[in-house]
C-alpha cells in the first residue's frame, strides 16, 4: 500500500552536487511529475538540455512517473502496477535531474523567481512550467465528505495510482465463488458515478472482480463528450450486456453511510446500496496554485501558442494548460505541448508553436472499440452526415464531412476504418466520391489499400514470396483464374491469410476478363461438388473410402493429390468408425501421427488435458527425451510438451515409453484445451475452468474436423488463457455462468471471438460446443477456419441453429457427434503396437544430410 | 552388389514389390543413390530422387494422384512424365522403374 512505484530501494538517497554559485546552467523547475511534466524533461534531455539546464522536478505523488492511463488495467488486474512505470526514480538520477517526489509546491513568487514548497524549502527557478494536471471532480453531494473535509471511506476517485491500490485493496477476498462476504468485509455493490471512459472503465474492472455494479450517469447518454445520443444508447446496450446495470439522466444526491459508505440516493429518490463508490464525474485542472500566484486563470492557466502564461517565465502545458480557449484531457495534446515547450527551451527551434490538436482517439471502453475524432454531429447546414447504426450488432459508425473535407467520425463496434479515417482527418486527404467507402469496405472488407494503387513490388504473400507484380504477369500470361494464379505462383498456398488480397488483384489484372472459376465452389479440387453435395453423394452411394469416392465422383474416375486429405477427413466425419481407412489418402502427419518437421523428423506432442500434468509424466517424458536424444524439448502454446527432431523409425517405440495418448498436435483436428488455474488456486476465479477444459478435451479429442480446432477456458474474465481468441473460448463470469465465443483466432489472422451464448453450466457449455463443432465439421469449407466460417455463416444464424434449433437439426448434429466421439480411438495406442502398413514407420530419408534445424 | 550386376549393367533391385503399400512411397538406396518408389493405386510404378528440390522435404513421404508428387514439406507438385514442377520451379530427377519378379528395379 506504501511502497513506491518505481522508487529505489531503502536507504539510497540521490546526491545532491549541483552547486548554485559554480554551476552556471540556467534552473529549470517543473512542477508536476505526470505524463506531461515527465515528457517534457524527456523532450529537453533528448535535445540536449541537460548541458543547459539544471532541472528540478517537483511531484505531489511519492512514485516515479508512471502511465495514468493504464490505471484502468491494473484495477482490472490485468496489467501489475510495477509494468505501468514510465520514468523510475532511478531514471532520474541517472540523467542528472533531481526529483522531490512527494512535495507539494504551494506557491509562486514570480517577482522573485522562487517556488514554496510544503515542506518549507524554497527553489529558485529560471524558467519554471506547470504541469499540474487535473483532480478528480467530486460533485456536490451531502454526506460525501467526513467534516475535516476527507471522503468517506469507501468513497474514492480514480486518478492516482494510491486510489487505484486503495480500490483493489477494498475488492480483495471478494472473488471466492458464491460466498457472502463476511460483514464489515470485502464489498459486493459498487456504485460509479459518471458514464464517461474512466467511469465506464472502472464499472468494468469491478465488475470482474465480481462485484454488482451501477452505473449512474447524470447526461441522458453514456460518452456523451464523444458520442451522439444514438450511438451513446448502443454503447449502453454493449454495457448491460456485460452485466452493468446503467441508470441515466439521473443525479446522486446524498452519500448514505456514517462510518463507512453504505449507498448512494439518487435525485429520483432512489437508493442504491453500495460498499464502493467510485467518483469519476469528470475531472477539474489543478489550478490552485496558479490562482495564488496571479498568473492569468480561465478553466485552466491561459497560455500562448509558445505555452507561455502571462508571465514571461512561467509556461504552462497538459491538462492544467487553456490554449486559444480549449482545456485538454487526453495525453496526445499533453505531449504535444511537451515536444513545443521543449524546442522554445532549449532553442532547437526558438519559434516553435503549438496551434492546437486535432484530437482523435482510439480506445477500448468497457470491451467495446471506441474511436472518435473531431466532432460528431453536423454543425452547419451544408456538412454531409453519414450514419450507419446496427444496433444489434453493437455498430454505430458515423462521418460529417464540410466542404469534402472530413470533420468528424464516429467509430463505435467496429474500428477497422480508423487508420484511413484518421489520415483524411489529420491531413485533409481526399475522400472517396461515394461517401460510404469511408465507413464500409465494399470490397469485402479485405485490404484497406486498392490493389490498383498497390506498388508492383509490394509483397502479397509473405510466406511464399510472392509480389503483386509476380501475380499480374502470370495473370498477363493467359492465366485467368484464382486457382491458377495461385498454383502458378504459389501465392495464397501458405498461411493462406493472402487469399482474398489474391483474389483482388487477379480479378483486377483480369480487368474483367476473369475465367468463371467453377471450382472455387468446390469441396476439393478434384471432385466437382460442393460439400453439401458431395457429403449427399457420399452417403448415398454408400462411399466409404476415398478411392471408393474418386472412382464413382471424379472426372474420368481420376484420384487427386490435393484431394485426399479432405476427403479423409470428410469421410471419417460421416462415416465414423464404419469408414475403410487408406492410409496413402492421408497426409504424412496423419500417417504417422506426428508432425512433420522441416528436416524430415517429426514432433512428438503427448496428450496434457487442459494443460494439467503430473510429476510422474513429466518425468516419464524426461526419460523419454534422454533415451531418444530428442534435440529440443519445448513448452507449446497450446500448454503441452512438444519433444522436436524424433526419426520416424522411432516414433512407435517413444509411443510405448510415454504411454500417454497422441495430443493430435499434427492432424486437421480438434487440437487442445488451454486453461488457466480457475477457482481452485487463482485468487480471482469465478469457476473451475481446468476441470471443464480436461472436460472439453476428453470429450472432443482426436476429433476430425476441416481445419484445426483449438479451444480455451479461463475462469473469469482476464483471460489468462486467451479464451476470446479461439475457435472456442469458454469464459467464467461468475454465479456459474459460462460465456461461449466462438471464431476467435489469434494467428496469422487475429479476430475475437463472437459470444455465441451464455449458459449456466459445465454440461451446457460441453453441449453447446459439441452443436457448434458438429455444425462446423458438416458446413465448413476444407482448411475454412471458425474466424472465417462464424462471419461468412453469419452469428445471428448460427445463433438461430444452435439456440433456437430455427433448421430442426440439433438432435442430428448431437448424433453426429456423437458418433464421431465413439469412433475415437488412440492412433498411438493402435499403430504402434501394430503398423497400418508395411514400412509404416520406415526412414524416407535415410542417407543425405539434410539441413538441420540448429540445436538450441 | 553382385546380385544387382548379374541381372543388369544399369538396374538395382531395391526390394519388393510389397514393399510399397498402394499408393504410397517408401525411399531406397540403389547404387549409392537415394530414390524414393511409389506403387500407385492403379498398379503403375514411379520413382524420384528422394530429397525435394527446393527444401529437402523427404517426397517419399508425399502424397499422389495419377498425374504428380507433392512434397509433404511445402506441397511442391512434380509431374511423374518428365520431373517438372508445376509452379514452374527446379524439378525432379526421374528414373525408370519396374518389376520384375515380384522385386522393384530401378534404373541409376
Amino acid at each position: 500500500m506504501t511502497a513506491v512505484l518505481g522508487g529505489r530501494p531503502a536507504g539510497l538517497t540521490t546526491l545532491h552536487l549541483a552547486d548554485d554559485d559554480t554551476d552556471s546552467r540556467a534552473r529549470l523547475v517543473v512542477v508536476g511529475n505526470g505524463m506531461a511534466g515527465a515528457r517534457l524533461v524527456e523532450e529537453v534531455l533528448e535535445r540536449g538540455g541537460g548541458e543547459q539546464f539544471r532541472i528540478t522536478v517537483f511531484g505531489d505523488e511519492p512514485h516515479g512517473n508512471y502511465n495514468r492511463i493504464m490505471l484502468s488495467p491494473v484495477l482490472a488486474g490485468e496489467e501489475h502496477e510495477d509494468d505501468i512505470v514510465l520514468n523510475s526514480h532511478d531514471w532520474y538520477a541517472d540523467n542528472g535531474v533531481a526529483l522531490r517526489a512527494g512535495v507539494r509546491i504551494e506557491r509562486i513568487d514570480t517577482a522573485a523567481k522562487l517556488v514554496h514548497a510544503d515542506d518549507g524549502s524554497v527553489t529558485a527557478y529560471d524558467h519554471l512550467v506547470l504541469a499540474t494536471g487535473s483532480r478528480s471532480f467530486i460533485p456536490p453531494m451531502t454526506g460525501v465528505r467526513r467534516a475535516d473535509g476527507s471522503l468517506l471511506s469507501g468513497v474514492f476517485g480514480f486518478r492516482t495510482i494510491d486510489e487505484t491500490r486503495a480500490m483493489l485493496d477494498a475488492v480483495q477476498g471478494e472473488t471466492v465463488r458464491g460466498e457472502e462476504a463476511p460483514v464489515g468485509g470485502a464489498p459486493r455493490r459498487a456504485v460509479v458515478l459518471g458514464g464517461g471512459l474512466l467511469g465506464l472503465e472502472a464499472a468494468r474492472a469491478l465488475q470482474g472482480h465480481g462485484m454488482q455494479v451501477d452505473l449512474v450517469h447524470a447526461a441522458p447518454s453514456l460518452m456523451n463528450a464523444q458520442l451522439d445520443a444514438e450511438a451513446g444508447a448502443i454503447l449502453k446496450r454493449s454495457v448491460e450486456e456485460l452485466g452493468i446495470t446503467v441508470h441515466l439522466d439521473v443525479l446522486a444526491t446524498e452519500v448514505v453511510g456514517t462510518d463507512r459508505v453504505r449507498g448512494v440516493l439518487l435525485a429520483d429518490g432512489r437508493r442504491l446500496d453500495a460498499d464502493l463508490l467510485v467518483v469519476a464525474a469528470g475531472i477539474r485542472p489543478n489550478t490552485d496554485v496558479a490562482v495564488v500566484s496571479g498568473l492569468e486563470v480561465q478553466r485552466a492557466v491561459v497560455v500562448d501558442d509558445q505555452l507561455r502564461t502571462d508571465d514571461p517565465d512561467v509556461y504552462a502545458i497538459g491538462e492544467c494548460a487553456q490554449h486559444r480557449g480549449e482545456v485538454y484531457g487526453l495525453v496526445a495534446p499533453a505531449w504535444e505541448h511537451a515536444t513545443v515547450l521543449a524546442d522554445v527551451l532549449t532553442g532547437a527551434d526558438p519559434t516553435a508553436e503549438y496551434h492546437g490538436s486535432r484530437t482523435a482517439t482510439k480506445l477500448k471502453v468497457a470491451g467495446v472499440d471506441v474511436a472518435t475524432m473531431g466532432i460528431n454531429t453536423p454543425e452547419r447546414d451544408e456538412d454531409e452526415f453519414l450514419v450507419i447504426s446496427e444496433p444489434k450488432r453493437g455498430v454505430h459508425l458515423s462521418v460529417v464531412i464540410r466542404d469534402d473535407k472530413l470533420v468528424g467520425a464516429t467509430l463505435l463496434g467496429d474500428t477497422r476504418k480508423v487508420a484511413f479515417l484518421t489520415q483524411a482527418f489529420d491531413r485533409g486527404a481526399p475522400l472517396p466520391e461515394e461517401r460510404i467507402r469511408l465507413l464500409v469496405d465494399l470490397t469485402d472488407g479485405a485490404e484497406e489499400v486498392g490493389v490498383a494503387e498497390m506498388p508492383g513490388d509490394s509483397q502479397v504473400c509473405n510466406c511464399n514470396g510472392v509480389s503483386k507484380a509476380a501475380i499480374c504477369e502470370v495473370v498477363a500470361d493467359g492465366c485467368s483464374s484464382v486457382s491458377g494464379v495461385m498454383d502458378r505462383t504459389r501465392a495464397g498456398k501458405g498461411c493462406g491469410s493472402c487469399k482474398s488480397l489474391v483474389r483482388q488483384i487477379v480479378e483486377w489484372a483480369a480487368d474483367g476478363d476473369l475465367a468463371e472459376d467453377a471450382a472455387a465452389s468446390y469441396y476439393v479440387p478434384g471432385i466437382p461438388l460442393a460439400k453439401p453435395q458431395l457429403m449427399a453423394a457420399i452417403r448415398e452411394q454408400d462411399l466409404r473410402s476415398v478411392s471408393a469416392v474418386f472412382a464413382a465422383l471424379a472426372p474420368g474416375g481420376q484420384d487427386d493429390a490435393r484431394s485426399k486429405m479432405g476427403l479423409t477427413s470428410l469421410l471419417r466425419m460421416i462415416w465414423g468408425s464404419e469408414y475403410v481407412q487408406e492410409n496413402d489418402a492421408k497426409f504424412i502427419n496423419d500417417r504417422v501421427h506426428a508432425n512433420i518437421q522441416r528436416d524430415g523428423t517429426f514432433s512428438v506432442v503427448p496428450q496434457m488435458k487442459g494443460g494439467v500434468t503430473t510429476p510422474a509424466q513429466l518425468r516419464r517424458i524426461a526419460d523419454v527425451a534422454e533415451k531418444y536424444e530428442v534435440p529440443m524439448v519445448k513448452v507449446t502454446g497450446g500448454q503441452r510438451i512438444d519433444l522436436l527432431g524424433v526419426r520416424k523409425e522411432d516414433l512407435p517405440a517413444m509411443w510405448d515409453d510415454l504411454g500417454m495418448p497422441s495430443g493430435y498436435a499434427y492432424g486437421k483436428s480438434f487440437r487442445t484445451v488451454k486453461t488457466c488455474v480457475g477457482s481452485d488456486f487463482c485468487r480471482f476465479g469465478l469457476d473451475d475452468s481446468t476441470q471443464l477444459g480436461i472436460d472439453l478435451e476428453t470429450r472432443f479429442q482426436g476429433i476430425e474436423s476441416p481445419a484445426k480446432i483449438k479451444m480455451a477456458v479461463v475462469g473469469c474474465p482476464r483471460n489468462c488463457a486467451e479464451a476470446y481468441v479461439k475457435d472456442v473460448g469458454v469464459v467464467a463470469v461468475g454465479s456459474g455462468r459460462w460465456e461461449v465465443y466462438v471464431g476467435g483466432a489469434a494467428g496469422a489472422s487475429v479476430r475475437k471471438g463472437d459470444l455465441l451464448a451464455t449458459v449456466d453450466s459445465p454440461e451446457a457449455v460441453i453441449e453447446l460446443t459439441g452443436r457448434f463443432l458438429q455444425y462446423y465439421r458438416e458446413n465448413a469449407n476444407w482448411l475454412e477456419r471458425t474466424y472465417d466460417f462464424v462471419p461468412r455463416i453469419g452469428l445471428e444464424r448460427i445463433k438461430q441453429v444452435l439456440l433456437e434449433d430455427g433448421e430442426g437439426i440439433v438432435a442430428d448434429l448431437d448424433a453426429g457427434l456423437q458418433r464421431s466421439v465413439d469412433a475415437y480411438t488412440d492412433p498411438w495406442g493402435q499403430d504402434g503396437r501394430q503398423p497400418a502398413t508395411p514400412g509404416q514407420f520406415r526412414p524416407a530419408l535415410p542417407l543425405v544430410a539434410l539441413p538441420q534445424v540448429p540445436v538450441r | 552388389m553382385s546380385l544387382t550386376d548379374l541381372r543388369t549393367t544399369t538396374g538395382h533391385v531395391v526390394g519388393r514389390v510389397e514393399d510399397v503399400p498402394p499408393g504410397e512411397g517408401r525411399a531406397f538406396v540403389a547404387g549409392g543413390t537415394q530414390i524414393a518408389v511409389f506403387r500407385l493405386r492403379d498398379g503403375s510404378l514411379h520413382a524420384t530422387q528422394a530429397a525435394c528440390p527446393h527444401a529437402g522435404g523427404p517426397l517419399a513421404d508425399g502424397q499422389t494422384d495419377v498425374d504428380v508428387l507433392v512434397c509433404p514439406l511445402h506441397l511442391y507438385a512434380y509431374r511423374w512424365s518428365d520431373g517438372a514442377a508445376t509452379s514452374g520451379a527446379t524439378g525432379v530427377r526421374v528414373y525408370p522403374v519396374r518389376e520384375v519378379d515380384g522385386d522393384l528395379v530401378v534404373d541409376v
